[in-house]
């Protein structure tokens, strides 16, 4: 049996005046990865800002483990248990890779030593940059960086948004395996262009259209429906 | 010889006294991104405080715990009622900070009336080492170790400690160092009560130093400090510690040599760095808040 651990509802969000989520619906199971799909500027974003509380839902409710946290601030939603890695990967580019742990990492007990010591193991090259400044970062590295920054703090829903993105096809490999191992111990949400990428790693989809959501279900129904993949994705 | 090394200790006594101001100035520019003009109201509340609790007590040392309190209090109240319903626009605060500049100028006349108060160094402070020719002022050494241990304490806490790379993280990108969990609104508040005290321990500092207090030394104070700002780099702690002994020097050695130009050396200072290097000595985002 699986439970819902995130649900958002006709979730509507305004940015100053524009109406940008007009009706995303969502779900994410626990323990699977769901992915958000749609075409450049469809709201993907955006829905996961909501979740964070970063730009709140105006309408609609967004419930996290049967709890809405839709009017949580961002910090509050971070507590909860829900980890964030943003598109920009946002490293603080003047602490280093050991820094930017640190200040991510809530509780330093040995739960938090022991999770540290696995995302080590996961990204070998964030041990072998422990001391350099996160500016000076490749952007695979980064994207490790970040990753394992969200990781860290026993975050039962981790939210990646476009993990692949400018990334080399070697990399993206590298961040698939990294995803599909967390996978093991935290429930993931992903936003996705890379199709070959989501469509291997994902178990449900969610795609979203000018702010709202227009279809969801598995992913392996998805793979075979050209007609979506063409209307939504511009595939297939 | 004697004369430079007397100047150098004139001058850096200044400087420190300017680099405290300046401190809590750039800390709360770096972190939150605001223009505090009400920072010289809260230095001349930090004195006068302070100097009444001196007067008071006849402790010194519970007179500039009395100066810190103050600061802190004064601090908390700014920050909730003036500074956060204006975050992120400059306009707004530098309207609404100098507004209050000028009621806490004038609070201090209703509070302690309107003529300065002069004031007398502490005994154990007051008085002077002499060898041969040069004259150290007890006092002025003073307000130079006092200003060392403050920029080494806040160095250390900002560098080593994880409140310092909170700070850090919160300068560089808000948004992210929320979505880790840190209630940045209140890391906010600390910031600007830690400015505050700062402002209103060198306040407290300044008063026997320049032997009288009153109401509208704020206001010209806080005209150095934001020079200091400007020279040093916004946001940048180092920057403004070079930039108040820059300061503090340039005013000792102008005084005795220039005395004409000695009010004008200050402007000079900026101007020139502004012309070649607008950003300030130290740069935000390289040297961001260190
Ligand atoms: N701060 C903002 N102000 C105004 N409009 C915004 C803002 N942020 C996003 N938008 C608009 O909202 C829409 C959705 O943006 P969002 O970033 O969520 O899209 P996305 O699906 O993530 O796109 P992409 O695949 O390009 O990352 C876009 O039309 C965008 O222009
Ligand atoms: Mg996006």
């Amino acid at each position: 049996m699986m439970n819902t651990l995130l649900k958002l509802h006709d979730v509507h969000t305004h940015i100053g005046q524009y109406h940008i989520l007009q009706g995303v619906n969502f779900e994410a199971m626990e323990g699977q990865v769901s992915v958000l799909l749609g075409r450049n500027g469809a709201g993907k974003t955006t829905t996961l800002k909501t979740i964070m509380g970063l730009t709140p839902a105006s309408q609609g409710d967004v419930q996290f483990q049967m709890q809405s946290i839709k009017k949580s601030p961002t910090h509050k939603v971070a507590k909860l248990g829900i980890g964030y890695v943003p598109e920009n990967q946002g490293i603080f580019s003047d602490l280093t890779v050991e820094e930017n742990m640190k200040v991510a990492m809530r509780k330093e007990d040995t739960a938090a030593m022991e999770r540290q010591q696995y995302v080590l193991e996961l990204f070998p090259d964030l041990k072998k940059f422990w001391k350099k400044a996160g500016g000076h970062l490749s952007g695979g590295q980064k994207q490790m960086l970040s990753m394992a920054r969200a990781f860290i703090n026993d975050s039962q829903l981790i939210l990646i948004d476009e993990p692949s993105k400018g990334l080399a096809p070697i990399v993206v490999e590298k961040v698939m395996e990294a995803i599909v191992e967390m996978k093991k111990q935290t429930s993931i949400v992903l936003v996705e262009q890379n199709f070959m990428m989501a469509s291997r790693i994902g178990d449900t989809y969610t795609l979203i259209d000018d702010g709202k959501t227009v279809h969801s279900g598995n992913m392996k129904e998805l793979i075979q429906n050209e007609e979506l993949k063409r209307k939504y994705l511009g595939i297939g | 010889m004697e004369l430079i090394v007397n100047l150098v200790i004139n001058g850096l006594a200044t400087g420190m006294l300017i680099f405290l101001l300046a401190a809590g100035l750039t800390l709360i520019f770096g972190l939150m991104d605001v223009l505090n003009f009400a920072h010289g109201g809260l230095f001349v509340w930090g004195a006068y405080a302070g100097i009444f609790t001196y007067m008071y007590t006849e402790s010194f040392l519970i007179g500039i715990i009395g100066a810190l309190v103050a600061g802190a209090i004064l601090g908390l109240l700014t920050e909730k009622f003036i500074i956060t319903p204006v975050y992120g626009n400059h306009i707004q605060q530098i309207l609404i900070t100098l507004g209050l500049m000028l009621v806490l100028q004038e609070m201090i006349k209703v509070v302690f009336g309107p003529n300065g108060v002069s004031v007398k160094t502490p005994s154990y402070l007051a008085g002077s080492w002499e060898f041969g020719d040069v004259i150290i002022i007890k006092y002025r050494l003073f307000i130079i170790v006092v200003g060392f241990v403050i920029f080494g304490i806040f160095q250390y806490m900002l560098k080593r400690t994880k409140i310092g790379l909170i700070v850090r993280a919160g300068v560089q990108d808000k948004e992210m160092a929320q979505a880790l969990g840190i209630h940045i609104k209140q890391v906010f508040l600390y910031v600007f009560m830690v400015g505050a005290t700062l402002a209103a321990l060198s306040g407290m500092l300044m008063a026997p130093y320049s032997g009288v207090i009153y109401a509208e030394m704020g206001m010209e104070y806080a005209i150095l400090g934001f020079i200091v700002v400007v020279i040093g780099g916004m946001g940048s702690f180092s920057g403004s510690l070079l930039a108040a002994i820059l300061v503090g020097l340039a005013g000792s050695f102008m005084a005795y040599y220039v005395p004409v130009l000695s009010l004008a050396v200050n402007m000079i200072l900026m101007a020139i760095v502004l012309i070649f290097r607008p950003q300030g000595l130290f740069t935000i985002g390289k040297e961001r808040s260190t």
